[in-house]
């Protein structure tokens, strides 16, 4: 468009504090957006550390450096710190900083609550950090704190992990819905919800599901509060409540979070695909299709995760099922990007291998997500390093690999430098290969029955686990490269035009790079 | 604010740079930390958990009273569009929908407790050697008084306060939409006149609802301590009070505001929220009324 006109407004809005008060009182929802994902990679790096740990403990059988109960918490506090503080946030941050661009609108629908959505975050995970270091140490029971470990079993400073859970779900609904009304009721003129972008429709229905279930969270960790502390027995049979129902409840929040994580990683793949394939995309309506029945789906599929619980044979049956009725949208999905591709001008920019990575790889998660769903092959996968190599590939490889992608398709517009090509290509590489040596062999492992959540493991895991230690050291030092690339391109760099890459298309790619601190204060016409 | 300044304010109204979200993180911090605190020191003489959860809540509440302060000037200045208002509106029910969802986890856990672990634990289904191994002697049936450890209580009826309850509620109810009427055809002092009587209403309830606690515990026994009946019926009647109190607080200010001369016909989105929320906990009470008191 007329990006010079563009470019003028800009500057007469152009008002921007300088040095920390920029950041702690913004309301603009591109600073916000670079908070988030920099708080996201602080995480990442913390919650990696304590990764370190656990294969550093595993590289040998025995005990060597760690003592178990610390293992456990490491084990929990990683688990916790990369679903709320690494893999949420990052989403929340690209869509901060690319929904109201991609919609035309002047920023978030409410910028000051924005800002408090974030700053609650780093407070929430001092706290929940903070606990590690005290007497009694931090949460040791799993991410998924299960009744009566949390309860009964768990040690003195479990209300800091009750209430440190608590504000996190305040950010997140915050967060939550600050994006869906801002996707209601700021679109451009001529945008209507199906012209939208699918990063833009993957949001709309993930923060429907954090609407949805952070509050059911909320209420999980209120009964263990009162369970452990004032003598309730919502999850003790002895007074007529039932351990299970915890599982049942936490489930019920817990699948939909799957899909909170996996959503958005759909809406980047199904952006950047199009772009490197110089094609629209396949199936844009079926996309769509997909992603709400997806979300619909994630509500009746919670027990899955509780097979060998002794539920009713009926229950058994229907959440197997309906578990397996997921891959019918989620096949729709790789057909579609699969379809883009197919005799498009492809070329493999470093977004492009990593999206390609992310469809390889996270269909290979989804195989493994189907081999959990039955249930009598469950009895054996249960609890054993099958289920954790299913939930890395999908997280690790799915999400994360989908977060590094958009970061690298974005990161241009962002800072107006293209970023070091050829490090990005050893970091791609790097982290492909290690990232399989780390989770490939836990199958392995998994299926010849090895549990999770063990500080010490039987000698014929040995060899297998040493491989998958050093495929984590490996995968663990490559990101430092991320890292590298991602401040150098802050730095300085080549120039980039306003279009950064040839098949781009929508309005992100209209406004100068890098994006002005103010876009879209008039908002643009949508043919 | 700059923005103030400029010639031709943006259609949609971005704020400049704002202290109070961060001072409410820091409050929200403040707050988590010293429940955490003061519930780990329940039983000890160290206070410091309550002192930091007093001092969130005072950080909070200046920085909720100045944020709205800015709002309210701002909404005063003629800088909020109708496509503002619409986001306002939208945010609201969003955030009662996340409300609904956090009952919904109590009476799913109500549920669940009636029609499976109870039953069950009396060797419903095919559970008779649950029954035969854990506690033989112990009968299923809701309400649950007597728990499979032994701990007796007694039920609340329906009849008296709760019935009584439900009518204030309901009434409040009614005079709130006969208040927003009013405030539409900018007729104050029915307005007032119903505002009133809502608030009062509310207050009733409230105190009601404190003298049926005070019965339960001390003559019928019915305690945190008495099993999932006792668990249920507290967790979700405390949460209902506590919003009723949230409602009750959003209508006072609504009227301080009303009585400041804030508001007309086309503009009251403050009220209309307040109006939206104790609706919204007037339904769930009649929800509790059934499942909770009456089935």
């Amino acid at each position: 468009m007329n990006d010079s006109k563009q470019q003028q407004n800009e500057s007469i809005e152009h008002y921007q504090a300088s040095g920390i008060k920029r950041w702690l009182y913004t309301t603009n929802h591109k600073d916000i957006g670079t908070l988030y994902l920099g708080f996201s990679l602080l995480m990442l790096f913390i919650g990696g550390g304590m990764a370190m740990v656990i294969r550093a403990e595993l590289f040998q059988p025995g005990l060597q450096l760690v003592e178990p109960n610390f293992f456990n918490q490491m084990t929990t506090v990683h688990g916790l710190i990369m679903v709320f503080g690494a893999v949420m946030p990052a989403f929340v941050g690209l869509a901060n900083w690319m929904i109201p661009l991609m919609i035309g609108a002047p920023d978030m629908a409410l910028p000051r609550m924005n800002n408090w959505s974030f700053w609650i975050l780093p407070f929430a995970f001092s706290i929940l950090i903070g606990s590690l270091f005290m007497d009694g140490g931090g949460p040791n029971f799993g991410w998924t704190f299960y009744a009566p470990l949390s309860t009964t079993y768990s040690n003195d400073n479990t209300a800091l992990f009750v209430f440190s859970i608590h504000i996190m779900g305040i950010s997140s609904i915050m967060g939550a819905i600050n994006i869906i009304v801002t996707i209601f009721n700021l679109r451009a003129p001529g945008m209507t919800l199906m012209k939208m972008p699918l990063f833009v429709w993957t949001w709309l229905i993930t923060a429907f599901l954090l609407i949805a279930v952070m509050p059911v969270l909320a209420g999980t960790v209120t009964m263990v509060l009162t369970d452990k502390y004032f003598g309730t027995s919502f999850f003790n049979a002895m007074g007529g409540g039932d351990p299970v129902m915890f599982q049942h409840i936490f489930w019920f929040f817990g699948h939909p979070e799957v899909y909170i994580m996996i959503l958005p990683a759909f809406g980047i793949i199904s952006t950047i695909i199009p772009t490197f394939s110089r094609k629209k995309l396949f199936g844009y309506h079926s996309m769509v299709y997909a992603t709400v029945s997806i979300a619909f789906l994630s509500f009746i599929v919670w027990a899955h995760h509780m097979f060998t619980t002794g539920m009713p044979l009926a229950a058994e049956l229907f959440f197997m099922y309906s578990t397996m009725l997921i891959s019918v949208p989620t096949g729709v999905k790789i057909f579609n990007w699969i379809a883009t591709m197919w005799r498009g001008s492809l070329s493999f920019e470093v977004p492009m291998l990593f999206a390609i990575a992310f469809i390889v790889l996270f269909t290979i998660g989804g195989f493994s997500g189907l081999m959990l769903a039955i249930t009598p092959a469950d009895f054996q996968y249960h609890d054993t390093y099958f289920v954790v190599a299913h939930f890395h590939y999908v997280l690790v490889t799915g999400a994360l690999f989908s977060i590094i992608a958009g970061v690298y398709f974005w990161l241009p517009k962002w800072t107006g430098h293209m970023f070091n090509i050829r490090l990005a290509k050893i970091h791609f590489w790097l982290s492909l290969i290690s990232v399989n040596v780390l989770f490939f062999p836990m199958h392995f492992v998994g299926l010849a029955g090895m549990p999770r959540r063990i500080a010490d493991y039987a000698l014929q895991f040995a060899d297998f686990n040493m491989i998958i230690s050093l495929g984590g050291f490996a995968f663990g030092l490559s990101q430092l490269l991320f890292v590298y690339c991602v401040v150098q391109c802050f730095r300085g760099g080549e120039k980039v035009p306003a279009k950064v890459w040839d098949g781009a298309e929508g309005l992100e790619w209209q406004v100068a790079s890098p994006a002005p601190y103010h876009t879209f204060a008039t908002p643009p016409e949508v043919k | 604010m700059s923005v103030e300044n400029k010639k031709s304010p943006p259609s949609y109204y971005v704020p400049a740079q704002s202290p109070w979200p961060i001072l409410g993180a820091i409050a929200l911090f403040f707050v988590a930390l010293g429940s955490g605190l003061s519930i780990m020191q329940l039983n000890k003489s160290d206070v410091s958990g309550i002192f930091l959860l007093v001092l969130g809540l005072a950080i909070l509440f200046i920085m909720l009273f100045s944020w709205f302060k800015d709002v309210i000037t701002e909404s005063s200045n003629g800088l909020y569009s109708k496509q503002m208002d619409i986001s306002f509106k939208q945010a609201m029910l969003w955030f009662i929908f996340s409300e609904v969802m956090f009952f919904f986890v109590f009476f799913g856990a109500l549920f669940y407790a009636r029609n499976f672990s109870v039953p069950w634990l009396g060797g419903a289904s095919n559970n008779v050697m649950t029954q035969q191994i854990l506690w033989p002697d112990f009968q299923s049936f809701w309400p649950l008084l007597k728990t499979p450890a032994g701990e007796t209580t007694q039920a609340m009826g329906w009849q008296g306060l709760p019935l009584i309850n439900t009518l204030i509620l309901i009434t409040s109810s009614v005079s709130l939409h006969f208040a927003e009427k009013a405030m539409q055809q900018d007729n104050r002092p029915r307005l007032k006149g119903f505002m009133a009587i809502t608030l009062l209403l509310g207050i009733c309830f409230l105190f009601l609802q404190a003298n049926e606690y005070i019965h339960a515990y001390h003559e019928l026994g019915l305690t945190l301590q008495s099993g999932i009946y006792g668990n249920t019926f507290y967790l979700l009647t405390g949460f209902h009070g506590l919003h009723v109190t949230l409602g009750l607080i959003l209508l006072f200010i609504a009227l301080l505001r009303i009585l400041k001369g804030h508001f007309n016909g086309q503009h009251h989105f403050a009220l209309k929220a307040g109006s939206w929320y104790w609706h919204f906990v007037d339904i769930v009470w009649i929800c509790l009324f059934f499942i909770v008191y009456v089935v």
